[in-house]
């Protein structure tokens, strides 16, 4: 029954190894490593979070809301409102024309463009707002003598922030719209295409409807950081109090000014905002997994 | 008839490009070419001599120690417990996991001046972390460098675990299988085996959250006391500039962040080239 035949694998048989190897299991490490995750991550993370809502909550929630009754607090709020309701429409609209025309498209530069694109990202907000003071300051600017001639005013006022807030924001629309796009092939459009129907037709009924959560996810992206963005806006704003002063510099003038308890509860108000973005971002997420899965199967 | 007639006559059309690429033409035209040329523009007119003298300034230099010194130590920081992290959200299971993994996006959602509040209150001298290190060690963290050091190390986390996760992810188990098999022990198969798969992934992380700790200004600002030639970063300067009025300082400043930027995302493709070479080598 037993008969050994003398094969290739034998001698390594002989000498099989000591099953020392074990796969990793719960050993020390599976301990060591989610513990220093979660100390590292709550150290530098978590417990700043926690000493926002801490702090601004200190005193009770009476106190907390009596800071809804400063002038500046509320006009301030009223400014970032608004430069969001201005910024994030038109780079909604940049990146699905900027999605739809490249994602589809092979061509020399490609990756370049996308680089481009990116720029926003890896520019210091700083330099983001220098530039716009350089381009559009009355005095300085390259534009100023025209823009003075027109009698409009951008630096120091609310076109400058609505700018800068455009600038720091756009990439985030087409960066999460383009990849989808590109995985899912465009078949379906050329169906459509050939059915008769126009480019906007096809746009808005085949394209949009298959990248809506990718969509509405650079949606939040975009919001929240158009939401908080502080580099960019503190360049051209000119910090002017219950005039060009948003949300994010009232924290940090409020901060420096010693009004502390103001401070906390407008950072609550933009905290607050932060966690409900994170919340949505975490529920589109799995909607858009959902929907890579189907692309990935329908072809 | 006339339809056909009309279709011959029209001219030799110049193909204007589709509406999509109008609009994406036009909006990075007016809302990036248009400042980014100004700013190169003001910066070619200080004339090569002048931009090297205001470049190199002593208290310029002083800033670019700070900003690039104290990035490069937040970004190994991170490097390594980013690493950690993200071994901990993909191949070990403990409770408190989705919370740990929602936790790693907070610094991007946060507005950076709440990020700089929070951590300023957590680490001055009387702050809940602030006030045991400084009785302990004498260490002094918000209002110094080491303060600035855990703004850029807060800020640049969710880059290095975001980058390494779907790579450890899509690891194949079967490679560290084979080097169990072939003898080898489980630090061995780590160091060998998933490490170096995993290298292109850290370094482009680390490299990201370089690129934006070093241009990082909202955070930074709260928590460093602003005192040049000790913790004041670059944007800060490039902002005192422009408050007294020296345009051509601030522009040659800021035109040293812009190539800075620019050479940053060179490399960040390149890592993300040599990745996709390696994942291609693997599968």
């Amino acid at each position: 029954m037993t008969i050994v035949v003398p094969t290739l694998e034998s001698p390594a048989a002989v000498r099989a190894p000591r099953p020392r190897s074990r796969r990793p299991g719960p050993g020390l490490a599976a301990i060591l490593i989610p513990l220093v995750a979660c100390l590292y991550v709550g150290v530098v993370i978590l417990l700043p979070a926690v000493s926002v809502v801490a702090s601004a909550f200190a005193k009770g929630l009476g106190p907390f809301l009596e800071n809804f009754q400063s002038h500046e607090l509320i006009s301030a709020l009223r400014l970032t409102l608004f430069a969001t309701a201005v910024a994030v429409p038109c780079n909604v609209i940049f990146g699905l024309a900027a999605a739809t025309a490249i994602a589809r498209r092979q061509f020399r530069g490609k990756a370049l463009l996308l680089s481009v694109i990116d720029l926003p990202f890896s520019i210091s907000p700083v330099v983001v707002g220098l530039m716009l003071v350089l381009l559009y300051s009355p005095s300085h600017g390259l534009l100023g003598g025209v823009i003075e001639s027109l009698g409009w005013k951008i630096i120091f006022s609310w076109p400058g922030i609505v700018l800068a807030t455009i600038i720091v924001t756009f990439p985030f629309m087409a960066r999460e719209v383009i990849p989808l796009l590109e995985e899912e092939g465009w078949e379906q459009e050329e169906a459509a295409r050939t059915l008769g129907a126009t480019n906007w037709q096809v746009f808005w009924k085949v394209t949009l409807p298959s990248v809506r959560w990718a969509a509405l996810y650079g949606l939040i992206l975009t919001t929240a950081r158009a939401l908080g963005e502080f580099g960019a806006v503190a360049v051209v704003s000119g910090n002017i109090e219950g005039l060009t002063q948003t949300l994010p510099l009232f924290v940090e003038d409020a901060y420096k000014n010693y009004q502390t308890e103001l401070a906390f509860g407008a950072a609550m108000v933009l905290g607050g905002v932060a966690i409900v973005s994170l919340l949505l971002k975490l529920l589109v997420e799995q909607l858009l997994e959902q929907d890579k899965k189907a692309a990935r199967i329908e072809p | 008839m006339t339809p056909a007639l009309l279709r011959r006559w029209r001219p030799p059309t110049l193909a204007l490009p589709s509406w999509p690429w109008r609009i994406t033409w036009t909006y990075l035209g007016l809302i990036l070419f248009l400042p980014l040329g100004a700013m190169l523009l003001r910066a070619a007119e200080v004339g090569p001599v002048g931009f090297w003298e205001m470049a190199t300034t002593p208290e310029a230099i002083a800033t670019y120690k700070v900003s690039f010194g104290l990035a490069l130590v937040a970004s190994v920081i991170n490097g390594v417990f980013g690493l950690v992290v993200a071994w901990a959200l993909v191949r070990c299971r403990f409770p408190g996991q989705r919370l740990l993994d929602a936790l790693i996006d907070l610094p991007f959602a946060l507005p950076t001046a709440v990020a700089g509040l929070a951590l300023t209150a957590v680490y001055s001298t009387n702050g809940w972390l602030g006030q045991p290190l400084n009785e302990a060690f004498g260490l002094k963290v918000a209002f110094a460098a080491p303060g600035v050091t855990v703004a850029m190390v807060f800020i640049s986390l969710p880059f290095v675990v975001r980058t390494v996760e779907p790579v450890l992810r899509s690891l194949e188990k079967e490679q560290e299988e084979a080097s169990w098999c072939l003898g080898a022990t489980p630090l061995q198969t780590t160091l060998r085996v998933v490490l170096p798969q995993l290298l292109p992934a850290i370094l482009g992380g680390v490299a990201q959250g370089y690129s934006r700790a070093v241009g990082e200004y909202g955070s930074v600002v709260m928590i460093s006391s602003n005192v040049p030639f000790r913790d004041l970063i670059t944007p800060t300067l490039i902002i005192q500039k422009l408050e007294e009025y020296d345009f051509d300082a601030a522009t040659v400043i800021g035109a040293v962040m812009l190539i800075f930027s620019l050479l940053s995302l060179l490399v960040i493709n390149l890592l993300q080239v040599w990745g996709q070479r390696y994942q291609g080598d693997a599968a």
